[in-house]
């Protein structure tokens, strides 16, 4: 296979480099760039454990190709821990202790990341359907929920 | 939301009983938590497993040559490596091999392990390994496992593990590899003499744990010793196993656990670290085996079943008699089959005073996935049943279903099972307080049933735990224990209870993984029982450091030692206090020293509760509200209330969490999740994209949890575990809320089509026989 060029922002910093075409972007986050904060689980596109930002927009980096970040930003979980919006989040989910084994919790504050910039107030039935994409198999998800309508409903936009 | 119920003082050094936040929120949060799977090793090569795709075959043949001649293949492990060892393995019976020997019994068992220099190249090697299989017909059923001339899935008899706990275990019979049963009374003359009886037969699906982390392990086999970093819960166990299959002292086997993402049973007794350690041996390196989510649902499951049960009441309205016959089925290897059949039968007859019952269990071979652990297994199995039939006979005898449970149930100290520990909870109470949480007794909408569930799970394992508190020179304190924090914030609560003794903040105090070179002996993360057993341990390890510092006092003070007590991070006789850091230094005479305390609890000494079993039973009590939509057959949750009869709340916000997982986790195997095979034992839905466990959108519009605390338990404080009983509870009681909206299920999970096939025949009894 013809090795692929690739120039794009990772969390905030120039990545340039040579990977070969079908290569994940979750393998290319977690063993090219040493970021292990994004999980892989399902690898179907339906836990959401592996939720980046690739231009802002949320995707599953278990189904998304390296080669596709090419000219465009990633953000991952280690790229959001320096925000206001992270600190204000991760208040709200100590609060609620809605964090139990963490491995689907990078992915839930990412997919949090992007309700949060939306910005509309929002019913707790369209926050059930937003979180939809994210499973968690330990919380029974409502301590989640309540974390990010704390999180989402207070402070500055970030 | 939350009632707690207490009528104990609240803890004086302010840690145990207060919602600690979580220790290790932050580290995960920030995605630096470290899981095996991030763990990279110097030299380390990746593992990839060939699995078998048929049933039942025999190997004739294993060509190996263009897989090795892969650039990047270091090693290939197959069945024939396996010759200069006994191997194998099996906790209950030893009738499993680290991989296939001349025979596959199951799709997906390993057949053969590579390890490359990459995963990608690893994968690739897989697909080019030639086997010849001989296929033979499998046996994929419980009925088909059990007909007189069925084939046998395994010809030889396996030799009892080295933990099955289960006495002497009985011949085996045809397919079924073990047996549990006990009966007391005349239960053919009480069932001739009742007035009601009912009875049935009833299905239970196999599900699949899904711990959002896989199996995974990376394992390093150098000379005579081995280290392996594993996802695993039960360490000390694991490291025993791999001791003998490995032929190595039990010191030179080092398990180091990471965080866990999740377990749930799935991650109990040793699931992949025999072929990681296989292949590192091989190899001469260390190899990574990480298992994708359709390997991890051929590794373990929760055991399918099929039941009989009746039970019969007198016409003025009490229990007298209950019969189960039940098969549950293991898949191709015992694994903790046998532990789950025996604890099914301790929760057949459910906690009722009956004058006679009979309870026959068999596990069952088939060729499929091996079956095993799975948060309150046995219970969930039986108790749906149970209950369905004690409303079916209150509603015949006109007895409201709550009143009649007041009724009967066994009161505190009843005999559970003969033999056994007496009940140790307040069940009529915790019952009025679960109906109160779902208004019982109040009006509801058309279409809309409630209902209630009561039973026991028998908790707690055998009760070994060790632990170590070490106390530095500034006060801070380390808790060494085996728990593994696989979610249900082991650590934390551990922190507490060391805290609450040495009157520390709890955030003091620091709670690390199992590594087994440092970390005492624990028996094993499962069956509720860390907070109660090995929180007990770090209770008294705690203890003794707090009598060594009091005995520094002591001598400074000049007081008698009955006068001090811990307070506020040091030492008071009720007039002075001294903090914990002057008394190490006026102790060892310098800025340095630390004092260790050591705990543990066996089940000869210690509290007297140790020596009886279980270690408590755990109390499986809930209520749900449902809505049942005749058109389409659909069932929703509405919402729930669960009972945490925990003796000592250590920390009231993890137990709800448990609580409400273990709720989502019951509308899962109750409304949908069950893994579905085809008829050469072949699982159809091996993604999540087919297998659908619950989301966010599943939620209950409330889930109430109400913590009971009477100080009844054996562990630290009067506490005892939970966590699983709301599981069965929760089942039971969506399947008891379905029936009282008029559709009685006799098969879970309760899909919309079961539902509705069912509510066409209700009202049409000749079509009764088409309702499962």
């Amino acid at each position: 296979m013809t090795a692929v060029v690739l120039t794009a922002m990772v969390n905030g910093r120039p990545v340039s480099c040579s990977i070969p075409p079908n290569l994940l972007l979750v393998d290319f986050l977690r063993d090219e760039l040493g970021l292990l904060g994004t999980k892989q689980s399902c690898e179907v596109q339906v836990c959401g454990a592996c939720t980046v930002l690739v231009d802002d927009r949320p995707v599953s980096s278990c189904c998304f190709l390296a080669a596709d970040i090419d000219g465009r930003r990633v953000q991952t979980i280690e790229g959001l821990v320096d925000t206001p919006f992270y600190e204000r989040v991760a208040q709200a989910f100590v609060r609620h202790a809605a964090v139990q084994c963490g491995f689907c919790t990078p992915g839930m504050l990412l997919t949090a990341k992007v309700l949060d910039e939306r910005g509309t107030p929002m019913t707790a039935q369209q926050l059930r359907a937003d979180l939809a994409g994210n499973l968690c198999r330990c919380t029974g998800y409502q301590s989640i929920l309540d974390a990010l309508e704390d999180a989402l409903g207070e402070g500055p936009q970030s | 939301m939350a009632t707690v119920i207490t009528n104990l003082p609240s803890s004086k050094a302010g840690s145990v009983g207060h919602e600690v936040p979580r220790s290790d929120a932050r580290v995960k949060l920030s995605g630096k938590a470290q899981f095996t799977g991030d763990i990279r090793v110097p030299g380390m090569l990746y593992g990839a497993v060939l699995r078998s795709p048929l049933a039942r075959a025999r190997i004739r043949s294993v060509d190996l040559r263009a897989a090795l001649a892969l650039d990047g293949v270091v090693a290939i492990l197959t069945g024939a490596d396996l010759m200069d060892m006994d191997p194998y393995y099996g906790h209950a019976l030893k009738d499993r091999p680290i991989v296939a020997i001349d025979e596959v019994r199951f799709v997906g068992e390993p057949v053969a392990v590579v390890a490359a220099s990459s995963l990608s190249v690893a994968e690739n090697a897989v697909n080019l390994i030639d086997v010849v299989y001989a296929s033979e017909s499998p046996v994929t059923s419980l009925q088909a496992a059990l007909l007189p001339d069925s084939p046998l899935v395994h010809t030889k008899r396996a030799r009892p593990g080295f933990a099955h706990g289960l006495g002497q275990l009985p011949d085996p019979e045809g397919n079924v590899c073990y047996r549990y049963g006990f009966s007391k009374g005349d239960v053919s003359n009480d069932f001739v003499q009742a007035a009601v009886v009912v009875e049935g037969e009833y299905r239970f699906p196999a599900v699949y744990q899904y711990a959002l982390e896989t199996h995974s392990v990376v394992a390093d086999h150098r000379g005579d010793e081995v280290t392996i970093w594993a996802s695993c819960q039960h360490p000390f166990l694991v490291r025993q196993e791999i001791a003998d299959l490995f032929d190595l002292d039990l010191d030179r086997v080092r398990l180091i656990v990471p965080f866990l993402g999740g377990g749930f049973g799935s991650k109990s007794y040793t699931k992949m670290e025999p072929i990681a350690v296989a292949i590192s041996r091989k190899a001469g390196r260390p190899v990574r085996v990480v298992n994708r989510v359709d390997e991890s649902m051929v590794t373990t499951r929760r055991h399918n079943m099929v039941c009989r049960m009746r039970t019969a009441a007198s016409a003025t309205g009490e229990l007298i008699a209950r019969e189960a016959d039940f098969w549950l089925d293991t898949g191709a290897y015992a694994d903790n089959g046998p532990r789950v059949t025996a604890t099914a039968g301790d929760a057949a007859p459910g906690p009722y005073r009956w004058r006679s019952v009979r309870v026959d269990g068999r596990c069952v071979y088939t060729n499929t996935a091996p079956a095993g652990s799975y948060r309150a297994f046995g219970a969930i199995h039986l108790q749906w049943i149970g209950e369905l039939q004690v409303d079916e006979i209150a509603r015949r005898l006109q007895v409201d279903p709550l009143e009649f449970r007041c009724r009967n149930v066994l009161p505190v100290g009843g005999e559970v099972r003969a033999g056994a520990k007496p009940l140790d909870a307040d069940l009529v109470g915790d019952l009025r307080k679960v109906a109160a949480a779902i208004d019982w007794g109040q009006p509801r909408t058309e279409g809309r049933g409630v209902g209630l569930s009561v039973g026991l799970l028998a908790a707690g394992a055998h009760p070994v735990s060790m632990a170590t508190v070490r106390l530095g020179a500034d006060a801070g304190a380390t808790v060494l224990v085996g728990t593994t924090e696989m979610g249900q914030g082991a650590r934390t609560a551990m922190a507490q209870i060391a805290a609450e003794v040495l009157a520390l903040p709890s955030e003091q105090v620091v709670v690390r993984g199992t590594d087994t070179q440092y970390t005492p002996y624990d028996r094993s993360t499962g069956a509720s029982r860390s907070t109660t057993v090995a929180g007990k341990a770090v209770e008294l390890a705690a203890r003794d450091v707090l009598a060594a510092l009091e005995e520094t006092a002591a001598a400074k003070f000049e007081v008698p030692l009955d006068r001090l007590s811990a307070r506020a991070g040091g030492v008071t006789d009720g007039e002075r206090w001294i903090s914990h850091q002057d008394l190490i230094r006026a102790r060892f005479g310098f800025a340095g020293g630390e004092l260790v305390g050591h705990g543990m609890v066996q089940p000869s000494r210690g509290s007297g509760s140790f020596a009886e079993g279980p270690v408590f039973w755990e109390v499986c009590l809930a209520a749900a509200e449902v809505a049942v939509d005749p058109v389409t057959g659909v069932v929703r949750v509405i919402r729930t209330a669960s009972i945490a009869d925990v003796g000592r709340a250590i920390n009231p916000q993890l137990i709800r969490r448990q609580d409400e997982g273990a709720t989502l986790q019951a509308i899962g195997n109750a409304l949908f999740e069950e893994m579905r095979y085809d008829p050469e034992g072949m699982l159809l839905n091996d993604t999540l994209l087919d297998y659908r466990v619950p989301s966010a959108l599943d939620v209950p519009e409330r889930m109430t949890c109400v913590i009971v605390e009477n100080g009844d338990g054996p562990g630290p404080f009067g506490a005892k575990g939970c966590g699983e009983g709301a599981f069965a509870g929760v089942t039971a009681a969506i399947a008891t809320a379905v029936a009282a909206a008029g559709v009685p299920m006799q098969e879970l999970p309760m899909t919309p089509e079961r539902v509705w096939r069912r509510i066409q025949t209700l009202g049409h009894p000749d079509r009764e026989g088409e309702a499962s």
